[in-house]
């Protein structure tokens, strides 16, 4: 579907660039030994992969080592970079379209996870495609929270259907679903406020939310999307399968990626609750929105390109 | 999650009892098992590993204490080595009038809503507290700050034009100095450490402002990345303290104790919810227990 994607190949090979420099020292012509495999070892654990990725790569590369003691570097990345890509297969998930009416797409997250200016690249990355797009301003409770996203909506030029902070969150879920509905547009695309997962109070306002969607749409929400932050290590698996467990996620976006993080706690979420990641982001600017690929992924980690 | 940590961390240091002696080999398992506490806590690899090697030195040729069994001697050997390494430095502010501090960070972590909860604790302490708003790229910044800044009832200033960070933080000191203010503080934009041209922002702004506290606001769940971005921020700005946010939720923390060996500066406070209010001093201890995962463990030997 999207046409434009050669447009955002440039955004990936910035993280490709960071993530490879982190093992380009191990994964060079020369033969594996022992302190490269510890450094191995390192690069894995500080990729925030966690323990059961770290070992299953580890255990592999270890015993190809076993069977050929003049493993070279490069052929160790390979190992480790097929490896992952076994581990992340069915994880890309391309974003489809309901058969009628708007497609909702709610972002979910605590706080401070990019949720906002994810909304925000969505819909230009789906304007951009043809799209018509509308947006909902469903977080009214953090100071500014509507202002941004109006931001946003003018700077992009897209619909946008908002209130003002303290007003219900629902209530202009309400209202901007049938906006949508009225204008015949193809997404609307909701912001919730940011909420810790910890917080089950804050949990059943997204029901809420919910709720009050398939009242004007059985279907809806479409998707329901959990946006992590890149730089957080294990702590997103735990916010995953909480938010999982109480609204039922249907896919991921991983965001701030254009760091030197390589969000490798997405592995841990899809290992547990296989989740599609569907894309990553890679920076502030509206086209730093790239669709989710487990191969280049896997190569970009171990920078086997 | 908690529990299982405990658990095996216990049955670990179980092997441990009957021994006269602490030695490398008696409490290699335990030790181990510590090294993936700390790992799953997200504290970073190296760091763990030092932390480990410092414990095992602290530990080695210890007599096993009578009526405690030598596991919990460990786990309050390794508690009371985190609590000292945590607690290192003071939380205490500066006590230059005016104070001028400089908020930093990565994108989202808190710093704004931080500067807000900074300026109504110093409110509470009898300054007369002041905030001023250098992020010019995120939608809304200065809104979201302004909005703070009335609510708490601090002194405000920013421009909403001007795209000059140095010069709008030189305007606001002086609008500040005007307001007769005595607790002055700078929000800046969210920045990665290797975007080098917003490092550069942010180091010209000190320069122009010459801040008494550089405090860098950390996401307390944040990963392994933690110590890249420690250590670049200390690199170029000289950072004096550190506040670690969202404590609220149950990210274990590690990254402080990453930040913390990396920088060597102290933890000041803590962020514990969205409201301005929610906002604590920082207790060593408390993050000690909490990192580790085994708060049931150390009471017990404390009580031991
Ligand atoms: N570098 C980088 N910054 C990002 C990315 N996505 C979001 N940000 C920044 O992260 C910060 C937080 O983003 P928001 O979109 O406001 O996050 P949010 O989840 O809506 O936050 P709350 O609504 O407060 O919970 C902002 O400064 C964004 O510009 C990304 O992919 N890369
Ligand atoms: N639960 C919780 N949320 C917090 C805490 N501190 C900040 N937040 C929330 O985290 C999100 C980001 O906070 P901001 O203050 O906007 O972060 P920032 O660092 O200024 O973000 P940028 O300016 O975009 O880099 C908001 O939703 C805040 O309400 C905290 O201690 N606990
Ligand atoms: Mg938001
Ligand atoms: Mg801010």
């Amino acid at each position: 579907m999207f046409g434009l994607f050669k447009k955002f190949k440039d955004g990936f090979s910035k993280t490709v660039a960071a993530i490879s420099e982190k093992t380009r020292g191990i994964f060079g012509g020369r033969s594996i030994d022992a302190s490269s495999l510890e450094t191995l070892e390192e690069a894995l654990y500080t990729a925030d992969f966690g323990v059961a990725t770290t070992e299953e790569i580890l255990t592999e590369i270890k015993s190809a080592y076993k069977a050929d003691k003049d493993l070279r570097g490069q052929q160790a990345a390979a190992i480790g970079s097929s490896v992952l890509k076994r581990v992340l297969a069915g994880s890309e998930r391309e974003l489809t379209q309901a058969p009628t009416g708007p497609t909702v797409i709610v972002m979910i997250g605590v706080n401070g996870s990019g949720k906002t200016t994810t909304s925000a690249k969505l819909a230009w990355l789906l304007k951009q495609d043809g799209k018509s797009v509308m947006l909902a301003a469903c977080d009214t409770f953090r100071a500014a929270a509507v202002e941004q996203l109006k931001a946003w909506a003018t700077r992009l030029d897209l619909p946008i259907v908002a209130s003002h902070t303290g007003a219900d969150a629902a209530a202009v879920a309400f209202d901007a679903m049938q906006a949508a509905k009225a204008r015949g547009c193809d997404y609307l695309i909701v912001d919730t406020a940011g909420r810790l997962h910890t917080k089950s109070n804050l949990m059943d306002e997204l029901a809420k939310i919910r709720r009050v969607l398939q009242k004007n749409d059985p279907t809806a929400p479409h998707h329901s999307w959990l946006v992590v932050d890149g730089s957080l290590g294990t702590n997103s698996i735990e916010q995953a399968r909480v938010f999982h467990k109480s609204f039922g996620i249907t896919g991921l976006v991983v965001t701030k990626l254009d760091g030197t993080s390589r969000g490798g706690a997405i592995v841990g979420i899809w290992r547990e609750l296989k989740l599609p990641i569907y894309f990553l982001g890679l920076g502030e600017q509206p086209e730093d929105l790239q669709p989710f690929s487990a191969e280049n992924y896997s190569k970009a980690v171990f920078g086997t390109e | 999650m908690f529990e299982s940590l405990t658990d095996k961390l216990s049955s670990a240091l179980r092997n441990l009892r009957g021994v006269g002696k602490l030695t490398e080999e008696n409490m290699a398992d335990a030790l181990k098992e510590v090294r993936t506490a700390l790992l799953s806590a997200d504290v970073h690899f190296k760091v763990a590993r030092e932390f480990i090697e410092r414990v095992q030195t602290a530990c080695v040729g210890q007599e096993v204490l009578k009526g405690v069994a030598p596991g919990q001697q460990i786990v309050k050997i390794i508690n009371d080595e985190l609590v000292r390494l945590l607690g290192e430095g003071t939380n205490e502010l500066s006590s230059a009038r005016p104070l001028k501090v400089l908020m930093v960070g990565l994108h989202g972590s808190g710093k704004t809503t931080s500067t807000a909860k900074l300026g109504k604790l110093l409110k509470k302490r009898g300054y007369r507290p002041f905030v001023v708003g250098c992020d010019v790229y995120r939608p809304a910044a200065i809104d979201q700050l302004e909005i703070l800044a009335k609510q708490e009832e601090l002194g405000f200033y920013s421009d909403r034009v001007s795209k000059d960070v140095p010069a709008i933080g030189a305007a606001g000191l002086a609008a500040a100095h005007a307001a007769n203010a005595d607790a002055i503080f700078f929000d800046t934009a969210g920045r990665l450490q290797i975007d080098s041209d917003l490092i550069e922002e942010v180091k010209k702004l000190r320069e122009r402002i010459k801040p008494d506290e550089i405090l860098l606001v950390a996401d307390g769940a944040l990963g392994q990345e933690a110590v890249n971005v420690a250590k670049a921020f200390h690199d170029a700005l000289g950072l004096t303290g550190l506040i670690l946010t969202k404590l609220d939720g149950d990210a274990r923390g590690g990254a402080a104790l990453s930040i913390k060996s990396i920088t060597g500066v102290p933890i000041k406070f803590v962020g514990t919810g969205e409201k301005t209010a929610d906002f604590d001093t920082f207790y060593p201890d408390r993050l000690a227990s909490r990192i580790l995962g085994m708060g049931d463990v150390v009471s017990l030997v404390e009580r031991a």
